[in-house]
């Protein structure tokens, strides 16, 4: 009887985790924005967006395109910082470091969260030289050893590594397109980023690629925050633990994956999960 | 109005009938004939592009392939101590000054028997070029030893010479004479008696070819625009100026052994078949190089001097190295001063410069300056770089720096476009992995842009390799004979050097600018070979 009892607190427990884990409800915030609002010169293309992205786990951000997810993205490594019109105001940290901080190195932010893009973009070099790009010029590595095995463990961690073990000094761009892809995971996971953002990783790439890519971010989602932009519901669905939805430059509503399709609040949400625009 | 134009809306069974009708199939053919008419238009025009690059190719290759050539006489020449060290001393100084032309003369002397009077020993020497007795000079001063002795040397024919050996001969032809004929002295102006009628073949030979008669003396005159007639008698050669049937008055060429008479094949009557007046070499000169010709001295080699030798007055020691050197100097010093300035400049436009008034201004002004005429930048190295820094003329330095600024603009066009062409997607790979924008551009985009920037270059070298005017005004257009050893030294390019020659009026000098324009285009289609094979090469789709 007492070990009935036991036993069944621990299955509320593991349950109770496992819903945890599952909404990413129970976990701390990584990625804070507030009031973050993105100006492309006079394009008011970000407004007031505030959201809390949990880490470990997936939130994917979805909705039509030209909403701003890829704008929001791509404030949260400053990428932005590239485009001469655009401007950012609001504030985002990352463990509660403000990101927009002048006194902050972006070079050292961009070391911390790394990106993969829509269009798989290996450097045209060797495999191996993709991969070691990021330790290399972030001085990670001591030596050719060392080089050697961050090399490995992030091919093994993209599940490349059985593929191409015995060509690593074949150019990135032999690959398919779906390996490509994973090489840029490797690539970006070879610095051991807190953070990863992916731009519709999946959007240039076949099904069986596609699936492919998907059971990686899964497998990638206990030891990485992963925020995903995608335009594909059911990728949102299969691959994310929470999930954004954006539309025209608003965020509408963020939650728990299954609650906003299930049970959506608001109804522009409703609509686009339901295919009336899109 | 409005009511009119609803009543003739067309509907959409009237398009459909209209789709079919005839006039449409005429449309049809129409557009067929426009097409035809198109093609053409364009096969014309590149068979007529084609057919003048070909003709203008054929041209000068046919042109440059006699300079070559050149034309030695092997001959014996013997190392006379008394000419070589006079006092019986044998230093390189007294060697090297020694009149080695005596040497050769005296050979010559000895194959060609009969040489008297002014007209005859200048001939004579015109046989051999100036330079003939370098290489004699070369042996004796590398070799002492051999003064004394007798060695048979390869003497450089003059580019007379040369030239009739090449085919612009006079077209000697001889055939025994019939007959006694008697010369009246063995130099000079002599006449030549027959008792038996010797002449009376040519006297018909040139009554059929039409040529008059004189009225008062009965004999036929010849001139400068009639075949050279001649006699070869007693060893000597005589010009003949009027003939009978009987006896013919001449010059004599080549001094007669003796006045006895000569009958039957002992004498020969010989032809130069074109007219004096339409040969370079006149009837003295042919007479000694047919001589030499007859000894079996004389032999055809390649022109190697053309390529190890600096520019001459005497077309057949002219060469082309220094020009050569000069244009390899002055590109040095191009390409030094336009890779890295305009790869630098190129990259800072494209990645860094931010994007207002003054870059767009920097940007058109670039531009701008690719179109400028070459003799702009000839003009502003005139006045920058000799009157104001006071550079020195004719140096591949200043040269390099007028061409360095014509040919920049090309450059950073190229680097430009090439930069351009790399994905940004790489740019953003690099970047979104904490590269700085440096490190994104010299790791990632210029080892990409590199061979769109090198066949730019290329081409912008060979540019400036076919670059004449600017190089004008800096003064590289001097006469120099020596071979440039630094930049600062006075030198020429290749193209000038062409445009020297070409403004001379010795044929061999004409075949020599030819032969130059085909090395000068060998170098310009090597250079955009290359340029293409690197394109080719590193190719990239992305
Ligand atoms: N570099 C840019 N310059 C100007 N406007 C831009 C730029 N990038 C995106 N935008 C605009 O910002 C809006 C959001 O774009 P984006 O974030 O790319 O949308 P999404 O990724 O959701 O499709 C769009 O209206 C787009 O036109
Ligand atoms: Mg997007």
């Amino acid at each position: 009887m007492e070990n009935r009892a036991v036993d069944l607190s621990a299955i509320e427990r593991i349950e109770a985790a496992r819903t945890a884990q599952i909404t990413g409800a129970a976990r701390p915030a990584k990625v804070v924005a507030e009031g973050v609002d993105v100006y492309y010169g006079a394009k008011h293309a970000l407004k007031d967006v505030s959201v809390d992205v949990p880490d470990r786990g997936v939130m994917a951000f979805i909705g039509p395109s030209g909403c701003g997810k890829s704008t929001f993205l791509r404030c949260i490594n400053r990428m932005n910082d590239t485009i001469p019109s655009c401007r950012v105001t609001g504030k985002i940290t990352i463990d509660d470091q403000d990101i927009y901080d002048p006194a902050l190195d972006v070079v050292q932010l961009r070391a911390r969260v790394g990106m993969v893009f829509q269009k798989p973009n290996p450097f045209p070099k060797s495999i191996f030289d993709n991969v070691a790009y990021g330790p290399r010029i972030h001085g990670l590595s001591t030596n050719k050893t060392e080089l050697d095995q961050i090399v490995q463990m992030s091919l093994q961690k993209a599940g490349l590594w059985e593929e191409v073990k015995d060509r690593l000094q074949d150019s990135g761009t032999s690959l398919s397109g779906g390996q490509q892809q994973r090489l840029c995971i490797a690539r970006a996971i070879a610095v051991s980023p807190d953070v990863i953002l992916m731009d519709e990783p999946c959007s240039a790439l076949d099904p069986i690629a596609t699936a492919k890519v998907e059971t990686l971010i899964d497998e990638l989602r206990s030891q990485f925050c992963i925020i995903i932009v995608t335009h594909s519901m059911q990728q949102a669905a299969r691959v994310s633990q929470r999930t954004a939805f954006f539309h025209l430059g608003t965020l509408v509503e963020e939650g728990p994956t299954q609650l906003i399709f299930t049970n959506p609040k608001d109804q522009r949400t409703q609509d686009y999960i339901t295919g009336r625009f899109g | 109005m409005t009511d009119a134009a609803h009543s003739t809306l067309p509907t959409a069974a009237l398009i459909a009938s209209r789709r079919n009708s005839p006039a449409n199939a005429a449309l049809v053919k129409r557009r067929y004939a426009a097409e035809r008419r198109f093609k053409a238009f364009g096969i014309g025009a590149l068979i007529l592009t084609g057919t003048f690059l070909l003709a203008l190719l054929t041209n000068i290759v046919g042109k440059s392939i006699p300079a070559f050539f050149e034309h030695t006489a092997n001959l014996e020449v013997k190392l006379d101590p008394a000419v070589l060290a006079p006092d019986g001393k044998v230093d390189p100084a007294t060697l090297k000054s020694a009149d080695y032309a005596s040497l050769t003369r005296a050979t010559l002397m000895s194959i060609v028997p009969g040489i008297e009077g002014r007209a005859a020993r200048k001939s004579l020497s015109g046989v051999l070029s100036s330079g003939a007795a370098d290489e004699l000079r070369r042996r004796v001063v590398a070799d002492p030893s051999l003064i004394g002795q007798t060695i048979k040397v390869p003497l450089l024919l003059s580019d007379d010479g040369d030239l009739y050996m090449k085919g612009q001969d006079a077209g000697a032809s001889s055939v025994p004479g019939i007959g006694t004929v008697t010369p009246s002295d063995i130099k000079g102006s002599i006449t030549l008696t027959s008792t038996d009628g010797a002449f009376k073949s040519l006297v018909d030979d040139l009554t059929k070819a039409g040529v008059p008669k004189d009225a008062d003396t009965g004999a036929i005159v010849l001139n400068s625009n009639l075949p050279s007639r001649l006699v070869a008698i007693n060893g000597g050669l005589v010009k003949l100026q009027s003939v009978t049937p009987d006896g013919a008055t001449g010059n004599v060429l080549l001094s007669l052994k003796g006045n006895e008479a000569a009958s039957g094949p002992a004498w020969q009557q010989t032809t130069y078949s074109v007219p004096e007046g339409r040969r370079k070499t006149n009837d003295q000169d042919v007479a000694i190089i047919e001589k030499v010709k007859e000894t079996g001295a004389i032999q055809k080699g390649i022109n190697w001097r053309f390529f190890t030798s600096g520019d001459s007055r005497e077309p057949e020691l002219a060469g082309i190295r220094g020009a050569l050197v000069g244009s390899a100097l002055t590109l040095l010093v191009t390409l030094v001063l336009c890779l890295p300035i305009g790869v630098l400049a190129a990259v800072y436009l494209e990645e860094f410069a931010p994007k207002n008034r003054l870059t767009d201004i920097i940007e058109v002004n670039i531009n701008n300056l690719a179109a400028v005429p070459s003799i702009v930048f000839g003009l502003l190295g005139l006045a920058v770089f000799l009157n104001f820094m006071g550079l020195p003329r004719s140096a591949p330095l200043v040269g390099g720096l007028v061409l360095a600024l014509l040919v920049l603009p090309t450059i950073i066009i190229a680097a430009r476009a090439a930069i351009k062409a790399v994905p940004p997607s790489i740019r953003e790979a690099a970047i979104g992995l904490g590269a700085s924008r440096q490190q994104a551009v010299f790791h990632h985009v210029l080892p990409l842009a590199m061979p769109g920037i090198m066949t730019g270059t290329i081409i912008g070298m060979a540019h400036a390799l076919g670059e004449t005017a600017p190089l004008l005004m800096i003064g590289m257009i001097a006469f120099i004979v020596d071979i440039p050893g630094s930049l600062t030294q006075a030198a020429t390019v290749l193209p000038v050097q062409i445009y020297l020659w070409s403004d001379l009026p010795e044929v061999a000098f004409q075949q020599r600018t030819a032969a130059a324009i085909v090395v000068l285009l060998a170098f310009l289609f090597a250079m955009n070979g290359a340029a293409i094979w690197l394109r080719s090469k590193f190719e990239r789709r992305w």
